[in-house]
C-alpha cells in the first residue's frame, strides 16, 4: 500500500487527468461492444483482438513512412470489411443461438487472430511514434503526453459521428429498430441480415479507430487483446445496453479507478483491480435482484 | 467379416509396431551426433525463439565444415531435431520427454527463455540428460541441485547490479537512491534481487519498488512517482515490453534521471524504434561483438557478427551468440569426455574452462557460468540522430566513455 498519492495533491490531479483520458479511449471500444451486444446479442470475446489488429494497421503505415495519425481513417474502414468477413464466415451462424454459442465461437476468432496475428507480423512488442511531444499544466507537475489527448479527442469526435449516424440515417433507425424488436423489424421490411453485417462491421471499425490510437499511445503486441476485452465489457456490464453517456462515464470512471488502483495497490494489481470491481458489481448486481424477486414473492 | 476384424487388427498391431521402433534411433547414427531442441517457433517468444535456433544453426554449420567432432578417434557430425514448443511450457515439457523417450536423444540443448528452461530442465535430470541452455538465465535454475543442467550465460541476479556499482562509483562511493520497476516473472524479479543485493552491498536506499504487470504497456504512474522522488538511478526489467514502454513515456513525460538501466535493448530494437529518445538508456547485455574473446570457429565478435549478418540478413542479437556458444561447449565436452557415455560427458561438461567469442566458459556447481560478466552498453547518438550501442562497462572492454549524468530534457 503506497499513499503518495494522497500525499502529492499534484499526483492525484495526473491520475485523474491520465485516468479520464485512458477512460475515454476505453470508451469507445465498449461503445461498438454494447452496439452489437443490444442489437445481436452477441458477446464478442475477439473484440480487443480487433482493437490490435487495428493497431497493426497503423503501425504498418507508421513503417511505410505515413504519419500513424491517419491510422485512424484507414484502419476503420479496413476494419469494417474484416468485421463484415467475420460476419458473413462465423457471426451469421450463431446470431440466433444461444449467448453461450457465440461467446465460444468468438473466443475462437480470438485465439485464431492471436495465433495469425503473430504469424503475420511476428512476436515482437511494437509502437507507432507520433512525435506530438507534451503538454505541461501547473507549473510542469502534472505531464501529459499529447499522444493521449489526442486519442482522446478523437475518441469523442467518433463517438459523436456515430451517435448522429445513428439518430439520423437510415442504417442508423434500422440498426436502432433491429436491437428494440428485431421479430418486429423483420416484418416491416427491415433486411436484418444486412444490419447485423453492419453492426458488426461497425464495431470492428471503432475497434480499428481504438487500435490505431493505442499503437500511437501505448505499445502492441498479438497477445495483448484480453485486457481490452474485459475492460470494455466492464464498461458495459456497468452501463447497460445502448446507453452511450453511461458508457462514457463509466468508461472515465474505470480509467480513474485503474491508475488509483495503481498508485495505492500497485501496478501489478492494476489489472486485478478491474477484474476485482467486475466481481464486486456482478455480486451486487445480483444481490439487488435477488431483493427485486423477494419482494415480488 | 470376421476377416475384415483380422485384417483390421492385423494393419493396427502393424500400425503400432511400426511407430514405436522406427522413429526410435539413437543418438549417434552413423557419422552423426543428434542433439535434441525444443524451440518457440510460433507464440509470444517466437522472436528470440528464431534468434536461438539461428545461433545453433550456424554453430552446426560452422563446426561440421571445420571438421566436426573427434571422438574415438572418429570424426562426427552435429545434428539437431526441432520441436516447435509453441512459447508453452507444459508443451516444452511433453516435447522434451519425447525428444529423449521416443527420438533416443541423449543430449539436449536448451529452449528460449527462463521459464521454459524450468519446465525441461526435471524432464532432462530424470533421464540424466546432459543440457547446455543459453537462454535460460533465472536464479532459480541453479539452486535446485541440477547436476545435468549448464548454462552459458551468466544468472539473471548479474544483470544490473554494475549499473549500481557504476552510479556509486560516480557518485563518490556514496550510496545512491535508486527507483526499481520490475515485470513480474521469473527473469525480472531475479534481476530485481540481483539490484536489491548491490543497494545492500553498497549503502545505498530503494526510494521506488513497483512490480509491473505481465500485459504491460503503461508505467506512467511508477514515472509520475520518479518525478516526484528524484532517485539517482532508475532501473527497469520488463522484457522488451518494458524498454519500449519506459523509453516511449519516458521521453513523453520528460523524466529527468541521471541514470536509467535496462535490460532487453536490443532484443527490443531501442534505438530502431525510439531513435534519439533513447539516447543515454543503459542496457545490460551478456555479450556484444566489440567484446575481444576469441575462438577457433568464430575468431571474435566482430567477424560472427559479420558472418551471421551475411548469412541471416540481420545484426546478431546476444540470444543468438550465446545459442552458437552452446555448441561450442558440446563439441568441447565430447572431445575431452572422447565417449559418449551421458554420465561422462556430464563430467567433462562440468569441468569446462573455455573461451570462446562468446566470453569465457566456466561452470559453477549449480551449472551457471561464472566466468563472463555482463557489460553494460550505453545508447549513443549522432546528430543525424544514427544510434549506436556503445559499450561503456567493465571497463576493461568500455569502448566509450559513460555519459553521467544524462542531459535534463529541456537541454537536449
Amino acid at each position: 500500500m503506497d499513499f503518495m498519492v494522497f500525499q502529492y495533491p499534484m499526483i492525484s490531479v495526473q491520475a485523474c487527468l491520465d485516468g479520464i483520458l485512458l477512460g475515454i479511449l476505453f470508451a469507445l471500444i465498449a461503445y461498438g461492444m454494447a452496439l452489437q451486444w443490444g442489437v445481436m446479442n452477441i458477446i464478442n470475446i475477439a473484440q480487443g483482438d480487433l482493437v490490435i489488429l487495428g493497431g497493426y494497421i497503423a503501425y504498418f503505415m507508421y513503417l511505410y513512412g505515413i504519419h500513424p495519425a491517419w491510422g485512424v481513417i484507414v484502419s476503420p474502414i479496413i476494419m469494417f470489411f474484416v468485421g463484415i468477413a467475420i460476419y458473413k464466415l462465423v457471426i451469421n451462424k450463431v446470431v440466433d443461438r444461444d449467448l453461450f454459442i457465440s461467446i465460444l465461437a468468438t473466443f475462437g476468432i480470438s485465439i485464431l487472430f492471436m495465433q495469425l496475428m503473430n504469424f503475420a507480423f511476428g512476436a515482437d512488442v511494437v509502437l507507432a511514434n507520433s512525435d506530438y511531444g507534451t503538454t505541461m499544466l501547473f507549473n510542469s507537475n502534472v505531464v501529459l503526453p499529447n499522444s493521449k489527448i489526442f486519442s482522446a479527442f478523437i475518441s469523442i469526435l467518433f463517438a459523436i459521428c456515430l451517435v448522429i449516424y445513428m439518430k439520423k440515417s437510415k442504417l442508423g433507425r434500422a440498426i436502432r429498430a433491429t436491437a428494440q424488436n428485431a421479430r418486429a423489424a423483420k416484418i416491416l421490411g427491415v433486411d436484418t441480415e444486412k444490419v447485423y453485417a453492419a453492426t458488426f462491421g461497425i464495431n470492428a471499425a471503432l475497434c480499428g479507430v481504438a487500435g490505431a490510437l493505442i499503437s500511437i499511445t501505448f505499445t502492441i503486441h498479438p497477445y495483448m487483446g484480453l485486457p481490452y476485452t474485459i475492460r470494455s465489457f466492464m464498461i458495459v456490464i456497468i452501463a447497460g445496453l445502448g446507453n452511450l453517456p453511461g458508457v462514457a462515464m463509466s468508461g472515465m470512471g474505470l480509467g480513474v479507478f485503474e491508475e488509483f488502483a495503481d498508485y495505492i495497490l500497485g501496478t501489478e494489481f492494476r489489472i486485478g483491480s478491474v477484474f476485482l470491481l467486475l466481481v464486486l458489481i456482478l455480486v451486487y448486481r445480483r444481490f439487488k435482484l435477488s431483493r427485486k424477486r423477494e419482494y415480488l414473492k | 467379416m470376421k476377416i475384415n476384424k483380422i485384417i483390421l487388427s492385423f494393419i493396427s498391431a502393424a500400425v503400432i509396431l511400426l511407430s514405436t521402433s522406427v522413429v526410435s534411433f539413437a543418438k549417434v547414427v552413423g557419422d552423426k551426433i543428434v542433439l535434441g531442441a525444443a524451440i518457440s517457433l510460433t507464440g509470444k517468444y517466437s522472436s528470440n525463439g528464431v534468434h536461438t535456433q539461428n545461433g545453433y544453426n550456424m554453430a552446426v554449420d560452422r563446426i561440421n565444415n571445420m571438421g566436426g567432432v573427434k571422438v574415438g578417434g572418429k570424426t562426427y557430425k552435429f545434428d539437431i531435431i526441432y520441436y516447435d514448443d509453441e512459447s508453452n511450457p507444459k508443451r516444452a515439457a511433453q516435447l522434451a520427454e519425447r525428444l529423449i523417450s521416443q527420438d533416443g536423444v541423449e543430449f539436449m540443448l536448451g529452449p528460449y527463455s527462463s521459464g521454459l528452461t524450468k519446465a525441461i530442465a526435471p524432464v532432462t535430470e530424470k533421464y540424466g540428460v546432459p543440457m547446455v541452455e543459453a537462454n535460460g538465465a533465472s536464479r532459480s535454475l541453479f539452486t535446485k541441485g541440477y547436476k545435468y543442467l549448464f548454462a552459458v550465460l551468466a544468472p539473471a541476479n548479474l544483470y544490473l547490479d554494475v549499473a549500481i556499482d557504476l552510479a556509486v562509483e560516480k557518485n563518490n562511493g556514496k550510496g545512491v537512491t535508486v527507483a526499481m520497476a520490475f515485470e513480474q516473472d521469473a527473469f525480472s524479479q531475479d534481476v530485481r534481487l540481483g539490484v536489491l543485493d548491490a543497494i545492500k552491498r553498497t549503502g545505498s536506499k530503494k526510494v521506488i519498488d513497483d512490480k509491473l504487470p505481465k500485459e504491460l504497456n503503461d508505467m506512467a504512474a511508477t514515472l509520475v512517482k520518479v518525478k516526484q522522488m528524484k532517485p539517482d538511478v532508475l532501473v527497469v526489467s520488463g522484457h522488451t515490453k518494458g524498454a519500449l514502454t519506459a523509453i516511449r513515456q519516458i521521453s513523453e513525460m520528460k523524466v529527468d534521471v541521471p541514470m536509467l538501466a535496462m535490460t532487453h535493448c536490443d532484443a527490443a530494437k531501442l534505438s530502431k524504434q525510439h531513435g534519439k529518445n533513447s539516447q543515454y538508456a543503459l542496457c545490460a547485455s551478456q555479450w556484444h561483438k566489440t567484446l575481444t574473446y576469441k575462438d577457433d570457429f568464430f575468431k571474435d565478435g566482430m567477424t560472427y557478427d559479420a558472418d551471421f549478418t551475411k548469412e541471416f540478413g540481420y545484426a546478431p542479437p546476444y540470444q543468438a551468440a550465446e545459442s552458437s556458444a552452446a555448441l561450442l561447449v558440446f563439441k568441447d565436452a565430447f572431445e575431452r569426455a572422447n565417449s559418449f557415455d551421458q554420465k561422462k560427458v556430464r563430467d567433462a561438461l562440468a569441468a569446462t574452462n573455455m573461451q570462446t567469442f562468446y566470453g569465457n566458459i566456466k561452470f559453477a556447481e549449480g551449472g551457471q557460468n561464472v566466468d563472463k560478466p555482463m557489460v553494460l552498453f550505453q545508447v549513443m547518438c549522432d546528430d543525424g540522430g544514427k544510434c549506436e550501442n556503445k559499450v561503456v562497462a567493465p571497463t576493461k572492454w568500455a569502448s566509450a566513455k559513460l555519459i553521467h549524468p544524462i542531459p535534463s530534457w529541456s537541454k537536449r
